[in-house]
């Protein structure tokens, strides 16, 4: 799909710039004539919505870092000075940290919306290695940002986060006194997160550039999964997914402002409101909601360096996934099977994201005593995350693999265009089926 | 190639002379690359390590005539808690009876305090699962509890039950008189 390019310079300064800098003409191929499968549902609106959540963040940040101390005697009263006497502070302040839950609700849905299609098989394997990347920036990013107010869950969540790396043998002490640049968390901690909080932000714009690049060389994946097998197929990028996701981008931003003007905090943690004090940890202290699966996973596991791997591997094995599924068949739409397995994992996830807000010993269903395996009850929420994690992994080591070979896909159409065509009676069909008969 | 005449071929890939001295400079000139690359990372990697005042930092004396029997004090030292607890003759016995119980390090009270001060446990606030800060005399053992994943610990600051896998630290400590410690 790429290779080609219809970009015809229409006056004489274009024809220079384009001889000498041909990035009208880069424009032009990647967002204007860009050749688009025509059936792309909403799911596929995600990329750019969260291309506007990484500018949102990238904006409001910069801000916050005008009025912003990284000092841990200031740090904390900055904030409230940003929320308090900045004019305009407090809307920039919630903007981007409600904007970060945002940007994972977004991410979350478009890594599913990967999964259930099969995106990430052939020929995209790189181009889903690189989103993970970007997953990885954007977790180190949050982690660090949400270190930088300074207050309870700040410096405990860091103290946790930190220790996690303490568990690897040998070298582990000597791994968090150098991210800590101390023996705790302190001022030397604070300053190096902040200026990193500001660097990965860039990096990851820049993976983001390569995601893209990755994109437009085998061109979209779409709903049916089979590939684009003329221009039948597809439609031009502009106008029509620019206005399908700026519609999505409009209604997304809905969401948003309904948090930012009406519940503000709801996603964040009271505790959070209260100076950090390294001598009293918060009586229970959790990350924030799009860290929970892992963190329920992390606790899963009684022993120290078992959980901490087991939590890096749960993000691990999405980088060898390609590689895991057999199945030739993208879409789980001809995957019934595979449909039925993919909805479980979808719920294992949602579970497992419950049960790390949770303390691990209470119970799931309230007052039944069960019996004590091995060492917790098992109507506990230690023992809900147990199974969730094992069929997290399942799903990835056993079931894809295996399934790929033993399941009986249904019939795949043709062509993209085939299922749409052969509706002759579909009013909306024929009205999205309309441009590719001047093709 | 060793015939080839010096000069005749323009490319210089295949120059007449011996192609191994090319070679050998083109190896050399990359490893010295690489090897100054190497050198140059470490002091943007070590700069993260912790600096001459941070390692310079004074050790504490503090004033134990402020603990009462039976209670805690906690305070600051190198940047992690340090408690500061004097045990009640109870506390001590139930630790020392479990000195023979089975546990992740297992290690004897009396390791774990000055002799002839049974009295005075002194231990790193940190706990060793991922350094949340204990509460006092709480979970099933009276010593502290951690409440971030469910850490028991015992009087004498031994892990009996959880995730964390070895029991609180002691610090290096001396007593200056019989009211006055010095840690660090
Ligand atoms: S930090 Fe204490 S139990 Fe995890």
């Amino acid at each position: 799909m790429s290779g080609h390019s219809t970009y015809e310079p229409k006056t004489g300064f274009e024809r220079w710039l384009d001889t000498r800098l041909p990035i009208v003409r880069l424009g032009w191929d990647s967002i204007v004539d860009y050749p688009t499968p025509k059936n792309l549902n909403y799911w596929w609106t995600f990329g750019g919505i969260l291309a506007v959540c990484l500018v949102i963040q990238i904006a409001t940040g910069i801000v916050l870092a005008m009025h912003y101390v990284p000092h841990v005697d200031y740090a904390f009263s900055s904030v409230e000075r940003i929320m308090r006497d900045v004019n305009y502070g407090w809307l920039v302040r919630y903007m981007h940290s409600n904007g970060a839950s945002m940007f994972f609700i977004a991410v979350y849905i478009h890594m599913f919306r990967g999964l259930y299609y099969g995106s990430y098989k052939a020929p995209r394997e790189v181009l889903w290695i690189l989103g993970f990347i970007i997953y990885l920036l954007m977790m180190a990013t949050a982690f660090m940002g949400y270190v930088l107010p300074w207050g309870q869950m700040s410096f405990h969540g860091a103290v946790v986060i930190t220790n996690l790396f303490g568990a690897l043998p040998l070298v582990g002490e000597a791994i968090t006194t150098w991210l800590w640049g101390g023996f705790a968390v302190d001022n030397a901690t604070l300053n190096r997160f902040f200026s990193l909080h500001f660097l990965l932000p860039f990096m990851i714009a820049g993976v983001v550039g390569l995601h893209i690049w990755a994109l437009h060389v085998p061109g979209n994946n779409n709903p049916i999964g089979v590939n684009v097998k003329s221009k039948a197929d597809t439609v031009p990028f502009h106008p029509y997914y620019t206005v399908k996701d700026g519609f999505a981008i409009v209604l997304f931003l809905i969401l948003f402002a309904t948090f930012l003007f009406f519940n503000p905090n709801a996603l964040g943690h009271p505790d959070n409101y209260i100076p950090a004090n390294p001598l009293v940890t918060p009586a229970h202290i959790v990350p924030e909601w799009y860290f929970l699966p892992f963190y329920a996973i992390l606790r899963a596991v009684p022993d120290k360096l078992g959980g901490v791997l087991l939590m890096f591997g749960a993000i691990a094995v999405l980088f060898v996934l390609p590689w895991l599924d057999t199945s030739k068949v993208r879409s789980m739409r001809y995957r019934p099977t595979g449909k039925l397995y993919f909805l479980i994992f979808a719920l294992a996830c949602i579970v497992l994201g419950y049960c790390g807000g949770q303390l691990p010993d209470d119970k799931v269903i309230p007052g039944l005593s069960t019996f004590i395996l091995i060492d917790a009850d098992l109507n506990s929420f230690v023992w809900l995350s147990r199974l969730a994690t094992l069929y997290y992994f399942a799903y990835f080591l056993v079931v894809l693999p295996i399934l790929g070979l033993t399941e009986t896909p249904t019939a795949q159409p043709e062509s993209i265009s085939t299922p749409v065509l052969s509706h002759p009676a579909g009013l909306p069909a024929g009205a999205v089926a309309a441009p590719e008969k001047k093709g | 190639m060793a015939d080839t005449v010096v000069g005749e071929n323009p490319d210089p890939h295949a120059a007449g002379e011996d192609p191994n001295r090319r070679d050998f400079i083109h190896i050399a000139a990359g490893a010295a690359a690489v090897g100054a690359v190497g050198v140059m990372a470490w002091p943007f990697i070590d700069q993260m390590n912790p600096s001459a005042d941070t390692l310079a930092l004074a050790s504490v004396e503090f004033d134990l005539s402020k603990v009462a029997l039976g209670q805690q004090v906690t305070i600051k030292w190198r940047g992690k808690p340090l408690f500061i607890r004097k045990r009640t003759d109870k506390e001590i016995a139930a630790a020392v009876a479990d000195d023979t119980a089975s546990m992740p390090d297992p290690q004897a009270d009396e390791a774990r305090h000055k002799p002839g001060k049974a009295e005075w446990m002194i231990l790193i606030g940190a706990c060793t699962h991922l350094g949340c800060v204990p509460t006092f005399a709480g979970g099933d053992y009276g010593g502290w509890f951690c409440p971030c994943h469910g850490s028991h610990y015992d009087t004498s600051g031994r892990i009996r039950r959880g995730p964390a896998p070895t029991n609180l630290p002691v610090p290096d400590y001396e007593f200056l008189s019989d009211t006055k410690v010095k840690v660090g």
